[in-house]
């Protein structure tokens, strides 16, 4: 499933990236409110979802090798953490879907966890 | 192992409390280990480790310094801090242990993963620590590691 499909299925509004980044397909997903368990537990090529909005998840995405982050439940992350995003060339979705509904959405999609990925 | 000499070296200054800056030092290190063409699984595991030593600095410590060294077949990384030190190294090691401030919590951090996470993520990590002074954190990533072709997980 490319972003563009994902963006489709979660209703989702894309706040950073272009037309090009939307073709991007995922590995596998996480969502996650926990900075720590994501650079634990992901996989490279991963995709986000969470409702943290400061910079420090971009940082994240960008040590970890994710291709995009959504963010969850309506939330809209500050200027800096968008600019910096840019910077990152990370893209990004917002949802209104809360986080379960939002990861049940592209479970049933096909996207697989990241346990289920090597 | 006989170590060539080093491809590269760079040292950055880490400030304490600075979540604005944090992931600066980290990020560079990842421009320099793809510009010298390292592949990406190795750069991954190096990065992560580098990631969750300096908000580890940024979040305890006073000021710190990193130092990354690249030879050809390996990347060794120190980092020493003035800081509070760590009283029980076997405690904090434990996954699910922390002592992250509720701001940084809120941030996202101090699920208690970090140390554990270097350790699984390099070759070989050593921590020296003292009470009241501070905390040197080394570590060693190998190209052609035992880990090669192993995920960065449990």
């Amino acid at each position: 499933m490319t972003l563009k499909e994902i963006q489709d299925l979660l209703e989702a509004e894309l706040l950073v990236g272009g037309n090009d980044d939307l073709k991007v397909k995922p590995s596998s997903a996480c969502g996650s409110d926990l900075l720590s368990d994501v650079l634990a537990f992901t996989k490279e090529r991963a995709l986000l979802l969470t409702g943290l909005t400061n910079p420090q998840v971009i940082r994240t995405a960008e040590m970890s090798d994710l291709i995009g982050i959504v963010f969850v439940r309506g939330k809209r992350p500050d200027s800096a953490t968008l600019d910096l995003a840019g910077v990152k060339k990370i893209p990004i979705l917002a949802t209104r879907l809360p986080m379960y509904e939002a990861c049940g959405r592209l479970y049933r999609g096909g996207i697989k966890g990241c346990s289920e990925v090597k | 192992m006989e170590n060539r000499d080093p491809l590269f070296e760079v040292s950055r200054e880490i400030v304490g409390a600075d979540f604005q800056s944090a992931g600066d030092i980290s990020g560079e290190v990842k421009k320099i280990l793809l510009q010298a063409g390292f592949p990406p699984p190795f750069i991954r595991r190096i990065v992560i480790a580098a990631y969750e030593a300096e908000m580890n600095v940024v979040i305890h410590a006073f000021k710190g310094i990193f130092t990354t060294v690249i030879y050809p077949d390996k990347v060794h990384i120190v980092i020493d801090d003035e800081g509070p030190g760590i009283p029980d190294l076997e405690l904090a090691f434990q996954e699910g242990y922390s002592t992250a401030p509720p701001h940084v919590r809120e941030l996202g951090f101090g699920a208690g993963y970090g140390l554990s996470n270097m350790r699984k993520c390099s070759d070989t990590l050593k921590i020296d620590s003292h009470v009241g002074e501070g905390t040197r954190v080394t570590m060693d990533f190998l190209v052609k590691s035992q880990r090669d072709g192993a995920e960065v997980e449990k």
